[in-house]
């Protein structure tokens, strides 16, 4: 049986619940004094990854990485809460990676940590790119699976069921691979107090962009980031028929 | 080497344009001379020899662009789909890659293959839609020619500026990339599909590098249904957690759907809940849709459910708390109980 090396790489971002608004400068979205947690999709990433040591496969090690300011901290002690067993936190401050940058670092992690399995979600809920982890899989050209609603491993055959436009597809390649989540793969687990003690002692390791090596800069300008054109709602109706007639006016039936 | 000699070319060309000083006349030759050294690859979709209507979005995006506009196809027996794209309006070549191995649209081939055919045509832009075979496909074309990719645009501001969705479509990006190629996913609802008729492009066989895939295709399972396809629809009648149960939405939504000729969506909810199918979800993570009327019950309007529908031309909802925020979106809101709504509404609509 290989055993599983897995690596799942997670994203702080401000919590999906909130409305982000753009700053007056125009130029990002305000993040300062706003709620942030993991990225959704990355919880349904850790959870995957806990479930497969639960279901008795032969998990070696769960890896959980993230890059970004300080903060992330935060985010990959929640990630060995839920059942990680170590951290790499890559630190940086000044820019927000660009997802060829983040996949370029993960290539030296995967590598670097010996991973064969990387399990990251399909998108991330602020620049909603859904690239990194098929960047990565086509960096280390491995097989990839996007999308995932269901994993299962026997030896190193991995057989995972998409989401696809229409339905489902099912895939099958060997370890090592690049899987993406979908909210249907899992329903992800809170962290018990007594594990997010625990989640206090594992190992967090720091590093820096630069200790990898590579040229991970930005390269896409951002030029403005603005509001979207407000709709204006509020017409309200009385009953069926208002309905009916409201409708015909705005050419809609 | 020509490559880069044009590429040069195109952003000295691209810098002359930027400057403000330079007489409207002389901008608009200048424009015109990007313009003739701007080359588009659409990346076109197919599924068992049809053409997939929807990937024309791409062409029509292209077409923003200006310059040639070049489609590719790949698959079994692809000659006939190829013949078929050459008719559509504003493409000048149609490039095809005649491998089964093709078909299923497997990246880890059909990247490899892509990025042949985009170093062979010297293309500055790739485009394709952001669809489930493009989401997955794009972004290890990108890496593998060491570009970053610009995902499900809206609009089109210059050769190299761009506009998309960020945070749920909250937040609008304009983006500039001076990445060559460009590789570009693009939202289909904001650039229509042009005419399927009309065109005559050539037709010509693109290189087979035939790359090993290591992934097999196993089997698929696709919702049958002759209903308009949810994300191209004129009409969408959506249902959420209001309908409280899969009979329910299957009693409710249908024929107020079928009344109205209308394809049918779904909240996050209504799908976790098993009301509603997957592949009907409406929002960030489930499909973007922006048709003519949009007809919700049952919904709230999540942020996350708003991001997959607020550009349709109307939305009305029937909810019966005034205070949902889907009424603050909707055109036309009638608070009250759905179950006796939705019955009402479907009969009088086919009493029509």
């Amino acid at each position: 049986m290989t055993s599983l090396r897995i690596l799942v790489p997670v994203k702080r971002v401000i919590d999906y619940a909130v409305k982000p608004r753009v700053n007056k400068a125009q130029t990002a979205v305000e993040t300062q004094g706003v709620k942030h947690s993991m990225n959704p999709f990355d919880e349904l990433s850790i959870e995957e990854a806990v479930r497969l040591r639960e279901r008795k496969k032969p998990v070696e090690d769960i890896l959980a990485v993230s890059v970004g300011p300080a903060k992330s901290q935060d985010i990959l002690r929640t990630a060995m809460a839920m059942g990680a067993d170590r951290g790499i936190h890559i630190v940086e401050e000044k820019i927000e990676l660009e997802p060829l940058g983040v996949a370029k670092l993960l290539k030296k992690v995967v590598e670097d940590e010996k991973r064969n399995l990387v399990i990251l979600g399909k998108q991330s809920i602020d620049d909603d790119a859904n690239q990194t982890g098929q960047m990565l899989a086509g960096l280390l050209n491995w097989p990839q699976a996007t999308q995932a609603s269901k994993v299962e491993i026997e030896g190193d055959t991995c057989t995972v069921t998409r989401e696809v436009d229409g339905g489902v597809e099912t895939l099958r390649a060997k370890l090592p691979m690049v899987i993406t989540t979908d909210l249907r793969l899992n329903e992800p687990r809170y962290a018990s107090l007594p594990n997010i003690m625990k989640a206090k002692k594992k190992p967090l390791e720091k590093k820096t962009i630069a200790d990898y090596g590579i040229e991970a800069g930005k390269r896409l300008k951002t030029l403005k980031v603005t509001e979207p054109p407000p709709r204006k709602g509020g017409g309200k109706v009385d009953d069926v028929d208002g309905m009916i007639s409201k409708l015909k006016e705005l050419g809609a039936i | 080497m020509v490559a880069p000699l044009r590429n040069g070319l195109l952003r000295q060309a691209t810098t002359c344009l930027r400057q403000q000083s330079a007489p409207p006349a002389s901008s608009l030759f200048r424009a015109a001379a990007i313009h003739r050294l701007l080359s588009t690859l659409a990346v076109l979709e197919q599924r068992d020899g049809k053409l997939n209507m929807s990937s024309l979005a791409s062409i029509s995006a292209a077409k923003k662009l200006g310059g040639s506009v070049h489609g590719l196809v790949a698959g079994s027996n692809i000659k006939s789909v190829a013949d078929e794209a050459a008719k559509v309006e504003g493409l000048e070549k149609v490039i095809f890659v005649d491998n089964a191995a093709y078909d299923k649209g497997l990246p880890e081939n059909y990247a490899p293959m892509l990025v042949e055919n985009i170093k062979k045509g010297n293309y500055t832009h790739v485009l394709a839609g952001h669809s489930a075979f493009g989401k997955n496909l794009m972004p290890r074309v990108a890496a593998m020619l060491d570009v970053q990719q610009i995902s499900d645009i809206t609009a089109i501001e210059g050769e190299d500026t761009f506009v998309r969705p960020i945070y749920a479509g909250n937040a609008i990006l304009t983006v500039q990339s001076e990445d060559t190629p460009k590789i570009i996913t693009v939202r289909g609802t904001a650039f229509p599909a042009g005419a399927a008729e009309g065109g005559s492009a050539t037709v010509e066989e693109g290189v087979d590098p035939k790359a090993e895939c290591p992934t097999e295709w196993v089997s698929e399972d696709l919702a049958k249904s002759d209903r308009p396809d949810l994300a191209t629809a004129e009409k969408v009648v959506s249902g959420g957690r209001g309908l409280k149960s899969k009979e329910e939405f299957e009693r409710l939504i249908p024929p107020l759907a079928d009344a109205l000729g209308a394809a049918i969506g779904a909240s996050r909810a209504a799908v976790d809940s098993g009301f509603a199918d997957n592949s009907l979800q409406v929002g960030q993570t489930g499909k973007n849709v922006a048709p003519k009327l949009y007809l919700c019950a049952g919904i709230s309007g999540a942020i996350q459910h708003l991001a997959g529908m607020k550009d349709s031309k109307v939305i009305a909802c029937i909810n019966k708390d005034p205070d949902a925020p889907i009424f603050q979106v909707a055109d036309v809101g009638l608070v009250g109980d759905l179950f006796e709504k939705v019955p009402e509404l479907t009969q009088k609509l086919k009493g029509q």
